[in-house]
């Protein structure tokens, strides 16, 4: 993928004044923000899905723009044509998994037509939800409400997957386990992500390329091709990165 | 204090009775409407006289109803500048009708709906409505798919409530509609002709059935706000 961004946005809360200065080009198809939490990597995969609308700057994907100021461009996040995945997955409390998989695929009056049936029920054997497609999400484990949040973002069929803490949600044991199922599904789908993560285990498992976030700014940006032929170790690299952040 | 049980197919009973759930019911339709329409609204987008229109939607809650029967006459009366156009576009008249007893009710019963969807409105978690965007959805079919089935118990707690307070509807109705026995007495203007001509039985028959009905809504509200999910 092509990725350009260029943004500026000044937040207030409270008394306290934070300025976002995020600015990265890519054309690999792994992406992770990578930073403490407050550093402003969230507030960027924000920006991108068009839910925080920058005060300067642009967001351009394969040649598409999605958000520009002085062009007065800024795409609705329903034509953005991106999957989102939320730290809290967001999962709509009031529809059973099924539902919830099929949300963005059903019209608003009418049924699911059949060959989105039929994917939706693809998805959910591919995601192992079998057992529970009938539940609500309050009834779900943690691994299996995060498979949900992933199946419904895909179910759309977005250009762009975003992820915002994927794994946050979940304990240490599971949380390795679902890395490399997510790793697997992702590989098999074929599609584009930006992820958002402060946990260096999952920077290694999925980036192609790391933008590190400190204080609302992009330190530095590295490619694991280049960290790896040069042989040094992409996790000494951001262990530095962060001591030097909280440090 | 002596309870006579009164002929219940007596019409001095069923008539305010039926013309009482007919006046509630479709009040409690309008009030859904206008109500739900206002706090999604008010929710929804901030803009210059938010506060202005929040305030004019919350006032008949607390405008005592015999000035806003007054304003509803200066509006939809038969010199009002709503009512002239009615009678001269369709030759309707509102006053002394049931349609106008409708319409008072509806006035003061909306702010109830009004209040509880809006905060139910405003409850809705925002990351829900986030997520619906980026599956496609726009915002009209955002707030019929997610934020109102989410607020739904919000919506209906308002319109029972609101039921209760147009069957209870006294001074607004009695400016608009008048108190013509058959044609435009409720049940609360019954209770009051009751009184003044001394037919304590009836009224006694009628207040008791009043305040039942209201302890049910009121047990049902509460019932219906406890939390879910």
């Amino acid at each position: 993928m092509q990725f350009d961004l260029n943004i500026t946005k000044k937040l207030r809360s409270g008394g306290d004044e934070f300025l976002l200065r995020s600015q990265f080009s890519t054309t690999d198809r792994a992406l992770v923000l990578f930073g403490p939490s407050g550093s402003g990597k969230t507030l960027t995969l924000r920006a991108i899905a068009g839910m925080l609308k920058p005060d300067k700057g642009y967001i351009r994907f394969n040649g598409e723009t999605l958000f520009d100021s002085e062009a007065g461009v800024n795409v609705p996040t329903r034509s953005r044509h991106v999957g989102y995945v939320f730290q809290d997955y967001a999962l709509f409390p009031h529809q059973t998994v099924r539902e919830n998989i099929g949300f963005g695929l059903k019209p608003l009056f009418g049924r699911l037509s059949r060959g989105h049936r039929e994917y939706v029920e693809e998805l959910i054997q591919v995601f192992g939800l079998s057992a529970v497609a009938t539940q609500k999400p309050a009834a779900l484990s943690g691994g299996q409400q995060q498979r949900t949040a992933l199946a419904r973002a895909l179910a759309t069929s977005p250009k762009l997957l975003l992820l915002d803490e994927p794994f946050s949600a979940l304990d240490q044991p599971l949380r390795i386990r679902m890395r490399e199922e997510l790793s697997r599904s992702l590989t098999s789908f074929n599609i584009p992500l930006i992820m958002v993560t402060h946990d260096s285990d999952e920077v290694e498992s999925f980036a192609e390329s790391i933008v590190v976030y400190r204080n609302g700014k992009v330190e530095d940006v590295h490619s694991a091709r280049e960290v790896a032929a040069s042989g040094a170790s992409l996790k000494d690299i951001l262990r530095r990165q962060v001591e030097q952040a909280y440090g | 204090m002596d309870i006579v049980w009164i002929d219940f197919a007596d019409p001095a009973f069923l008539n305010p009775l039926v013309l009482t759930l007919k006046v509630a019911g479709l009040a409690t339709i309008g009030s859904l409407i206008i109500g739900v329409a206002a706090a999604y609204v008010l929710a929804r987008w901030k803009f210059p006289g938010r506060d202005f229109l929040d305030a004019v939607c919350t006032l008949p809650m607390v405008m005592p109803p015999t000035v806003l029967g007054y304003y509803l006459l200066v509006f939809i009366g038969r010199r009002g500048v709503i009512g002239q156009w009615l009678q001269q576009t369709f030759g309707i008249t509102l006053m002394f009708t049931w349609q106008g007893a409708v319409i008072a009710a509806t006035v003061v019963a909306f702010p109830l709906v009004f209040k509880s969807a809006r905060a139910a409105l405003e409850g809705v978690g925002k990351q829900y409505e986030n997520a619906a965007r980026t599956l496609g959805l726009g915002e009209f079919a955002l707030f019929l798919r997610v934020s109102l089935p989410l607020a739904i118990r919000g919506v209906i707690s308002g319109g029972m409530l609101a039921f209760a307070r147009a069957m209870g509807e006294f001074g607004a109705t009695l400016m608009v509609a008048g108190n013509l026995p058959g044609r435009t007495q409720t049940l609360s203007l019954a209770v009051y002709s009751a009184v003044q001509a001394g037919n304590d039985g009836l009224a006694n028959t009628l207040v008791l059935i009043i305040s039942i009905v209201c302890v049910i809504i009121l047990m049902a509200t509460s019932k219906l706000l406890q939390p879910r999910f």
